[in-house]
């Protein structure tokens, strides 16, 4: 056994690596976290406030409302997307060129970027000229987005489904494809039905992809901003002000820059502890 | 339980087959007696799970028929057709537990509980899975995989067949002799039609009785290991069977008698009529080619050691000639002379037996 060569060098090697993540995220949160403990009153004059923004916020009645507003639609958007996901990815074929041309079909909605899927939703919605209002209108069924917040829920649902099914869809499908052909030929063998097979082959087979499924759903929907932005702005009223738009309307709009810090970091912390909920709900008896 | 009959059968994966090669089985017929242990052995892609998936039901067939007893199952699924089988790669129900995985096939029939409990205990007993069934299968190794995969066909009380495709591939080598040795324990327990697919001699010449030797889409040779190795019907099964396999030597025909090298080797067999142009061929193995004062000349160009023996590889021209010596025996250094078991030397024609 020779002696160890301590050598020191090779924290250089992963300088560059903490200089861009400090650059990007550590110095940026910081600056936010430096704002949440402060007051301004404009000549970039700041007074230390210790933690009265984080209790102004906790203690609002306008974060809860915008809250609960957030934990509805994403909650509704999982209950949605993820068993149409997987109902999309078994009815895929499994072979052949459908099952290219359903990837290619599949990933589309993925490639467009946020803004113009609201832009998108938004114009085919308006209840005057959009085929989708214009035709719900004829069809006899009063329906204005811009005016009643059912529609706007309703919408704002719709245009995430639309926007995000493919990707629980394409993640099953790849944990279905990773099935090997023994499995159902066993499962034919012992006289399973479609349903045995399901449950206790294919669910079993997806749950590692639907696990990151879940947990990517959940955070992107709790965080959305982009196309609720586009579609109503928050509107009619505050009926679909979620968190990230309240958020930017107390930041960009009445530029309180402290509590808009506070709220940021109490989003942060709820994001982090239900995204470690879900997944040690979703990995509990792994461990066995 | 019940005697299998294949019956001209054909298959191709091509849904147009044309060519003689778009055709993965072409024309096999086989008759499995009810109870006996066969195997079905041949390289990869010579079509040995092709024809048990098609046995199985996973399959259907290009043309032909399978008959179970006096029925036509051509056409029935596999879940009709009560057979078992045990893949290459161990097939359990990661979620459920030993116990659960064992009960799954008679839960899926609708069998009473008390039943199933009774049954799944007794095919536990018999495989040694007692201890382990309350626990995840999930967490077992290799074997007991292979063992439940087994016992989920075991616990059915009516299955014709159980049928093993390679099912030893995951299994560590110590414990492959193990597992082999309690299939065939069982097959003698239980007296179940057991076919065994494999591409490696020595697992099928244990198990089987019979071994069905397979080549590129034909069954070549039927036999017990006996014969497969004294009485190779093609030159295939001569060089496939065997370790090392049989020597293959051209050679010219001259009023029946066979020619190598200007030399005439006597053979067990002879030729009736060979047409123009066939190929003509003596088989022996490396078991009966001994060294000698005269025939056939040769240089030694290899020695290898292989145990309680010694593999020599001799030269004639570029024809390879092995011989199996003692491993106290002396090997000549440079030139010498091999000689051949008549009764084991055989002549084949265009690969086939000859005669």
């Amino acid at each position: 056994m020779s002696a160890r060569t301590v050598n020191q060098k090779a924290w250089w090697l992963v300088l560059p690596v903490l200089v861009l993540v400090g650059f990007n995220a550590i110095v940026p949160l910081m600056t936010v976290v430096n704002y949440s403990v402060q007051e301004t009153f404009g000549n970039n004059k700041f007074f230390f406030e210790g933690v009265k923004w984080f209790e102004m916020v906790i203690h609002s009645a306008r974060f809860h409302d915008a809250l609960k507003r957030q934990l509805l639609f994403t909650a509704i958007v999982l209950a949605i997307e993820v068993p149409l996901g997987v109902a999309v990815a078994l009815a895929m074929p499994r072979r052949g060129v459908w099952a290219s041309v359903c990837l290619v079909l599949m990933s589309m909605p993925l490639l467009i970027p946020w803004n113009v899927v609201g832009a998108i939703w938004n114009i085919f919605a308006l209840p005057d000229i959009g085929m989708l209002g214009w035709t719900l209108n004829r069809a006899g069924i009063d329906y204005n987005f811009t005016r009643q917040p059912v529609a706007a829920w309703a919408t704002l649902i719709a245009m995430d489904v639309w926007h995000w099914t493919s990707l629980v869809a394409l993640l099953a499908y790849a944990g279905l494809s990773a099935i090997p052909d023994a499995y159902y030929q066993a499962a034919k063998i012992d006289g399973a039905s479609s349903w045995a097979v399901f449950r206790h082959v294919q669910l079993p087979k997806m749950k590692h992809v639907l696990t990151i499924a879940v947990l990517l759903r959940f955070m992107d929907s709790f965080m959305i901003y982009t196309e609720p932005f586009v579609l109503t702005g928050g509107g009619p009223g505050n009926a679909t002000t979620l968190l990230s738009i309240d958020l930017v309307k107390i930041a960009l709009g009445q530029f309180d820059l402290g509590p808009a810090g506070a709220m940021s970091l109490i989003y942060f912390l709820i994001i982090l502890l239900l995204s470690w909920m879900f997944y040690r709900v979703m990995t509990l008896g792994e461990a066995e | 339980m019940a005697r299998i009959r294949i019956e001209h059968l054909r298959h191709s994966y091509v849904p147009r087959p044309a060519r003689e090669s778009d055709w993965a089985l072409k024309e096999v017929d086989l008759e499995w007696a009810d109870g006996g242990a066969y195997a079905l052995l041949g390289p990869s892609g010579c079509g040995k799970t092709t024809l048990l998936n098609i046995v199985s039901g996973l399959l259907r067939p290009t043309a032909g028929r399978i008959f179970f007893g006096d029925a036509d199952v051509t056409a029935s699924p596999p879940g009709e057709r009560n057979i078992a089988q045990v893949f290459q790669f161990p097939v359990v129900y990661d979620t459920m537990t030993v116990y659960d995985n064992l009960a799954f096939p008679l839960r899926n029939r609708g069998v009473p509980e008390a039943r199933v409990d009774s049954r799944v205990r007794e095919i536990a007993a018999l495989l040694d899975l007692e201890s382990m069934l309350p626990q995840r299968a999930a967490g077992l190794t290799a074997d007991g995989k292979q063992k439940i995969s087994l016992g989920r066909g075991l616990v059915r009380s009516d299955v014709n067949v159980i049928m093993f495709d390679e099912p030893l591939t995951v299994i560590d080598p110590h414990l492959k002799w193990r597992l082999r040795s309690k299939l065939k324990e069982l097959h003698q327990r239980i007296g179940l039609t057991m076919i065994y697919v494999t591409h490696d001699q020595t697992e099928a010449m244990t198990f089987a009785d019979q071994v069905v030797v397979m080549h590129e889409g034909t069954v070549v040779q039927v036999g017990t290991p006996v014969e497969l190795f004294e009485r190779p019907r093609h030159t295939f099964v001569g060089h496939f069977i065997g370790s090392p396999g049989m020597n293959i030597l051209p050679c010219r025909l001259e009023n029946g008698v066979a020619r190598f090298a200007g030399v005439a080797i006597p053979t067990a067999n002879t030729a009736a009529e060979t047409p123009n142009g066939a190929r003509t061929e003596i088989g022996v193995r490396p078991e009966f080619v001994r060294f000698a004062s005269a025939g056939i000349p040769v240089r030694v160009a290899a020695v290898s050691d292989a145990g309680r023996h010694q593999i020599v590889e001799t030269r004639h021209g570029d024809t390879v000639i092995r011989l199996l010596l003692d491993e106290r025996d002396q090997v000549p250094t440079v030139a010498a002379h091999v000689s051949f078991d008549t009764a084991f030397t055989r002549l084949y024609v265009d690969g086939w037996l000859a005669g």
